[in-house]
């Protein structure tokens, strides 16, 4: 009768189901002083921390009326995003278009190929602005296709941290965290958890990381002195700010792998690097928690690994 | 040898909005050189402190990387174009986007 019950259960279930409730994984255990650890977001479904976002953000459609079952999702990424639309599009029955930096890397390609999605590659000099604005122009100029997510401004990218991440995080350190770091591309992740967190306890620091140079190699992160911000970018969030050089980040993220046996990308080595930067200025009962956001699978051609 | 070196959004910053620059030089390695003596403050942002490429900048002549050809000695004609393609899709400036919240939904 049990395993009845749990087989109906299991049988209504999709990929979707298994988005979110990532491991909090200790990091750096043999290091001295305040405490670091990294939420395991490379164990989402599609690989990444977007899944949260995507999922919300096609819920809503679903809910509001917006994505019919007549609809093209659209979207502008540079990758992970794209990979997480592509995959509840997939599951879900909706055709998938999303504008793509030709430079994105082939693993995100292919990916993407894989769940039936439909590309548009953009000017690679124009980088993700690119991609936005023909996202952006597609959606204006073919209203009745189109369902344009926008990560980018769509409120549902932030609220899906500031009632998942969130709460996971002060559950898995038992309310006791003091610091969050992360870094930024849409903001979503930072933004809706840090909300939260503070709401939770104002004492806590939340921090965002950020790449020291406006060109760099740290995927999906914006140097935001001088970017156009996401509509819903906050700096009353911000206590501080860490900066993280390319070269530092990936060393992080080769000793993360070689030495911990944590295998993710660039972007979760710059926010371990900023953690651990954090918690050499911090007394040893602090907790410092961050993001690891994808999995270095993503990034298996780049010469990071060679 | 007279080439045109187009230039990232994330760096036309440092171009005074440039998005093409044309600079007089016989290899690639040249070019790159005289256009961080033109623009000096894009020197830290295309070299390391050890003078050599940063690796998340790849560098295209005629379309055709050159890690295919000679690196960054390979030689240039007159009329040939070199662009500077960061090596990620995402997370550059977008200077150029007049972004605002849309009411598109």
């Amino acid at each position: 009768m049990v395993r009845s019950i749990l087989w109906i259960i299991l049988d209504c279930m999709t990929i979707l189901d298994v988005v979110g409730k990532t491991p909090l994984v200790p990091l750096f255990a043999d290091r001295a002083g305040a405490k670091i650890f990294g939420k395991a977001e490379f164990l989402n479904p599609s690989g990444s921390v977007k899944d949260r976002a995507a999922k919300a953000m096609i819920f809503d459609g679903i809910k509001t009326g917006k994505l019919t079952k007549n609809k093209t999702i659209l979207d502008a990424t540079s990758g992970n995003t794209g990979v997480a639309l592509a995959m509840f599009g997939a599951v879900l029955g909706y055709r998938v278009t999303l504008c793509l930096p030709s430079n994105a890397n082939k693993e995100r390609k292919r990916v993407l190929k894989a769940y039936h999605a439909e590309i548009i590659a953009t000017n690679p000099l124009e980088s993700s602005d690119g991609a936005l604005l023909k996202a952006r122009q597609l959606a204006v100029e073919n209203p009745n296709i189109y369902f344009y997510s926008d990560q980018y401004n769509n409120p549902e990218n932030w609220k899906s941290h500031y009632n998942g991440t969130a709460l996971e995080i002060w559950e898995q350190t038992e309310h006791n965290l003091t610091h969050f770091v992360a870094g930024m591309g849409t903001s979503g992740t930072f933004i809706g958890t840090s909300r939260r967190l503070k709401e939770l306890n104002p004492a806590i620091k939340t921090i965002p990381m950020q790449p020291a140079s406006p060109l760099h190699g740290l995927e999906g992160m914006r140097h935001t002195e001088t970017t156009i911000k996401s509509g819903f970018y906050d700096t009353s969030l911000f206590d501080g700010q860490i900066d993280v050089t390319t070269e530092d980040a990936r060393a992080m993220t080769q000793q993360l792998a070689g030495k911990y046996g944590l295998f993710v990308g660039i972007s979760s080595g710059a926010n371990v690097l900023a953690a651990v930067k954090l918690a050499e200025t911090l007394p040893p009962d602090a907790i410092v928690v961050t993001i690891l956001c994808d999995s270095g699978f993503r990034y298996l051609s780049d010469e990071l690994w060679d | 040898m007279s080439v045109t070196i187009q230039l990232p959004t994330a760096l036309r910053t440092f171009t005074d909005g440039l998005s093409e620059v044309v600079v007089e030089a016989a290899t690639v390695d040249e070019a790159l050189r005289q256009l961080t003596k033109n623009y000096a403050d894009l020197k830290r942002h295309l070299f390391d402190d050890d003078e050599k490429l940063r690796s998340f900048v790849n560098v295209y002549l005629n379309d055709e990387d050159i890690r295919s050809l000679n690196g960054i000695t390979a030689a240039v004609k007159s009329g040939d174009t070199i662009m500077l393609i960061p090596a990620i899709a995402g997370g550059v400036q977008y200077k150029t986007v007049t972004f605002q919240n849309t009411d598109l939904f």
